[in-house]
């Protein structure tokens, strides 16, 4: 095999092989709807609504999606009894309708070929494509077990590709969720409160007296009921407290904006907590009902002075005592808030420690205004035969991070570069719902990845990068033409919603359900999909739950009863954490005993050198990942990033607004594109920043294709977090070109 | 009855969810809209001062607009609402060029379209989409004849401006600041 076999090709030459959004379409309500009223009124009344959750990011609210008389979809509205939007999507959900629409969606199965040795696609039946599919993970199955064929997967399409491989008896199970993003806060969390975070947040932010955010960009990132609740919290005159070298929206809604020095953290951390409890401020009553180890941490953190941490963080010492004087008078209503893609400099979870210890000591966890105890409503489980024990499996690949409890997606991309030490040789990988070129950092070994496997599928609705590498591309259809899983949430009560699907599948695009069962039945596992059509399992287990589809049908979102009692404790209660001394943990035995800081320590991180600025990165409110940048309504809100740059520097580097530059980071990597200056006070001078996402190269998205730069390709150097394996992302440098460097290369 | 509409600058967080929201309760064509943001940074580093709104037609009383309009196309009906009616618009673009808040456009039909308050929503006791889709309900919508509506009552006890007031047009967008 050569390593240029899976070069990427273009998902080209292909017919649109499917019907254009009609164009009067636009013209149903748009001449004039407030003119004619009655036929307005009549459209109006036409359009039916049909329940579902979102799929845009991975909040999935509930929704209801309209569709008219010539079955459009015309627009997609929260529903109003879900607490995860309560009746209102934020721009992506709202923007849902163009995934639909988008006329660059994937349309059929695609097999790799090589037509007079060019590599190509060819449209494909499912038939063929599924048959060559099950085909291959057979062979692969009998000369290397199953445990060699890896699934990588994110979104709703992801559990039922699980489904299908627990079945096929692979648990070799991925998703870029966890170690590239929010892995390391689930650790620290999990080490200090024995309780994952998880999602959403069980934060009551709109109860809370101080909100405190450590890079953590809510507005920016459209969580949504964080961000109701935040909005909620400044109509109640809640301090926010911002800690951020960038002025982000919510540093502009903060009493307090700490522009901190990127990478010292910790450092501002460990110095909140010295004047906590040094100055006698902390929530004395929940530490010594609840906590384990507050002398330890007391005489960890003495030499943390404010001044101390000045020289490090360059936040005055007065802000310091000042902020740490307003959360403890907030206490116990207030949040310093865990974050979400938090896998930053390779020592998160131990931030992330630091930042759930800073909350153990203000008594936070379980109280109004700041965690609330989060339920969770099982799903009863459709049955099916036991699933067969692997051999191995992600668990084995992680091994040496011991705290890891998810399978870490950069682990497979390594076990499956071929090494004569690899006992666990990965040789097939099917994708769902993430496009890993733009998702995982350090994309050469990616690349080197996908090169060494012998057969590689790839199911999504949109032609990513990472479809442009498959043998075999399955196109999936998008939530709006499906039935799905039943969402369960965790929230302060908990509820289900339901996906029914709003229209029939575009083009000759398919469930990830069926595809599953189509899979599964070809690799003689049909007992594991006694159904023939997903409802009948979404049935089965609403019926179980004493409600029924038909039902769901009507209201989208069912509320239960909580049953694990009150959401905060009780004054002096007694209560157990699900830490292993069911106390909350400042001092660690665990990390201790596997020879890792008990207590979080400040570890100095590289700066950059003369020239470069840190690469510093995040979300637009507009976009989700990488995966909605061609959606036509969300791409006509932000279809391109911007570098931004603070004027001084803009100033020494004679930089203009607008102008187009190119980046080259530390490692010599350059931005396949260029992106726009834009000069803001909004950056400090030693970084530059750009929303996360852009600068897709695959020519087949039309409105996405070259429009500003991926932040992705230039994070080539990556610091793992010891604890559970997660990839620091923020130690990246560039230097800012204003000469096209690839003049001579054709893109 | 006037109609009104008061944005809360101090929770807008710019997400755009507002100008999505018109564009589909609306059909408005994809590359036009109807409502936009606008970001507004002061200050320089560290001290700085954002501003983040939603703005589009502000429903003027004394409508610059609807004095221009050689057909009659643009009116103000009840509740003070401006509104352009397609069938009567030549598309001259006078109302684009008089208009203070660079709130028109032209249709790709020919004729001008801008914000109407959503006024076939109001009409069945609903809100403009973008009032009703606002995830950080930083948008208010009422009567400003109403003392006691939700908008008077923010504009009694807060702080508002309103844009271009030079131009002396009376808008019926209002701004908490």
């Amino acid at each position: 095999m050569t390593t240029s076999r899976r070069k990427f090709i273009k998902i080209s030459a292909l017919g649109l092989g499917g019907v254009v959004a009609s164009a009067s379409a636009l013209n149903v309500f748009g001449k004039n709807s407030y003119l004619n009223e009655i036929v307005a009124q009549n459209i109006v009344k036409n359009l039916k609504k049909t329940a579902t959750y979102c799929e845009v990011c991975f909040w999935k609210c509930a929704a209801w999606a309209f569709t008219n008389e010539n079955n459009e979809i015309k627009k997609i509205i929260g529903n109003d009894d879900d607490p995860h939007c309560n009746g209102r999507l934020c721009p992506r959900g709202t923007g849902g309708v163009g995934m639909y629409h988008d006329e660059d969606r994937l349309k059929t199965p695609l097999i790799r070929t090589t037509i007079n040795g060019e590599e190509t696609y060819r449209e494909a039946s499912w038939e063929e494509a599924l048959d060559l599919i099950a085909s291959k993970f057979k062979n692969i199955k009998e000369k290397y077990g199953a445990e060699s064929v890896a699934l990588l997967k994110h979104g709703s399409p992801g559990s039922h590709l699980e489904h299908l491989f627990k079945a096929f008896g692979s648990d070799t199970i991925a998703e870029p969720a966890y170690a590239q993003c929010r892995g390391p806060r689930e650790t620290g969390f999990g080490l200090t409160f024995g309780s994952w975070i998880g999602s959403p947040e069980p934060t009551d932010i709109r109860d809370t007296k101080c909100l405190v955010l450590i890079g953590s960009h809510i507005g920016e990132n459209m969580h949504n009921s964080q961000v109701q609740e935040m909005s909620d919290a400044i109509d109640n005159g809640a301090t926010i407290i911002t800690v951020d070298p960038r002025f982000s929206t919510a540093a502009s809604k903060s009493k307090h904006w700490l522009a901190i020095k990127p990478a010292t953290d910790i450092a501002l951390l460990l110095s909140w907590m010295h004047v906590l409890i040094e100055e006698d401020l902390y929530n004395k009553k929940y530490v010594d009902t609840y906590a384990l180890g507050f002398d330890e941490l007391k005489a960890h953190v003495k030499p943390f002075t404010p001044e101390w941490a000045y020289g490090i963080t360059t936040i005055k010492p007065e802000e310091i005592r000042k902020t740490a004087r307003t959360m403890a008078a907030s206490a116990p209503s207030v949040i310093v808030h865990p974050g979400r893609h938090v896998t930053w400099y390779g020592d998160d979870s131990q931030r992330s420690r630091a930042i759930a210890i800073l909350n153990g000591l203000l008594g936070s966890w379980g109280n109004r205004g700041g965690f609330y105890f989060k339920e969770k409503i099982s799903i009863p489980k459709y049955p099916h035969p036991k699933y067969p024990e692997p051999k191995w499996g992600w668990h084995d690949l992680g091994k040496q991070y011991p705290f890891s409890e998810m399978g870490i997606t950069s682990e497979l991309v390594k076990a499956t570069i071929p090494n004569k030490d690899n006992k666990h040789p990965i040789k097939a990988w099917l994708i769902a719902g993430t496009n890993l070129i733009n998702t995982l950092p350090q994309r050469e070994k990616t690349i080197e990845a996908i090169n060494a496997v012998d057969f590689m599928v790839v199911i999504d609705t949109m032609p990513m990068e990472i479809t442009g590498y498959a043998d075999v591309v399955l196109p999936e259809c998008t939530y709006l033409e499906r039935y799905d899983g039943i969402r369960s949430a965790t929230n302060r009560t908990p509820s289900i919603a339901v996906r029914v699907p709003a229209v029939k599948p575009k083009y000759n695009s398919k469930p990830a359900w069926w595809i599953s069962k189509e899979i599964g039945e070809r690799l003689g596992l049909g007992d594991y999909f006694n159904y023939n059509d997903f409802e009948d399992v979404i049935e089965w287990q609403l019926n179980k739950m004493g409600t029924s589809l038909e039902e769901m049908k009507k209201i989208g979102v069912k509320k239960f009863e909580r049953t694990s009692g009150p959401l905060f404790l009780e004054d002096g209660q007694d209560y157990e954490f699900g830490t292993l001394s069911g106390k909350i943990e400042f001092y660690s035995h665990q990390l201790a005993e596997k020879g890792f800081d008990p207590m979080p320590v400040y570890t100095p991180h590289p700066e950059p050198p003369q020239g470069f600025y840190r690469l510093n990165y995040g979300r637009s409110p507009m976009h989700t990942f990488s995966r909605t940048i061609n959606n036509p309504n969300l791409s006509d809100l932000k279809d391109e990033n911007t570098l931004w740059v603070n004027p001084k520097v803009a100033r020494i580097l004679d930089l203009k607004k607008g102008q187009e530059v190119w980046l080259k980071n530390q490692d010599d990597k350059l931005s396949t594109f260029s992106i726009k200056v834009r000069v803001t006070e909004r950056i400090r001078w030693d970084s530059v920043y750009m929303y996360h996402g852009f600068g897709h190269n695959n020519k087949k998205l039309t409105r996405a294709f070259g429009k500003g730069v991926s932040d992705t390709e230039l994070i080539s150097k990556v610091v793992i977090d010891p604890l559970m394996g997660g990839t620091g992302l923020r130690g990246n440098f560039v230097s800012i070109l204003t000469e096209n460097p690839h003049k001579n290369i054709e893109l | 009855m006037r109609y009104a509409m008061v944005i809360d600058t101090l929770k807008c967080v710019g997400c755009s969810d507002c100008v999505v929201a018109c564009q589909t309760e609306n059909d408005v064509p994809i590359g036009y809209c109807r409502d936009w943001i606008t970001e507004t940074v002061s200050g320089t580093y560290p001290n700085i001062a954002l501003e983040l709104k939603s703005e589009r037609c502000n429903h003027c009383e004394n409508a610059p607009c609807v004095r221009c309009c050689p057909t009659g196309a643009s009116h103000i009906v009840d509740g003070g609402i401006v509104l352009v009616t397609a069938d009567e618009c030549i598309g001259c673009g006078a109302c684009i060029e008089s208009c203070s808040y660079d709130a028109r456009y032209q249709h790709p039909d020919g004729y001008v379209d801008k914000c109407t308050f959503c006024h076939h929503r109001l009409k069945k006791g609903q809100l403009p989409a973008c009032v009703s889709v606002c995830p950080t309900k930083c948008m208010y919508f009422g009567d400003l004849d109403n003392p006691n509506s939700e908008v008077s009552q923010l504009l009694k006890n807060r702080k508002y401006k309103t844009l271009a007031p030079e131009a002396g047009t009376n808008p019926h967008v209002f701004y908490l600041i």
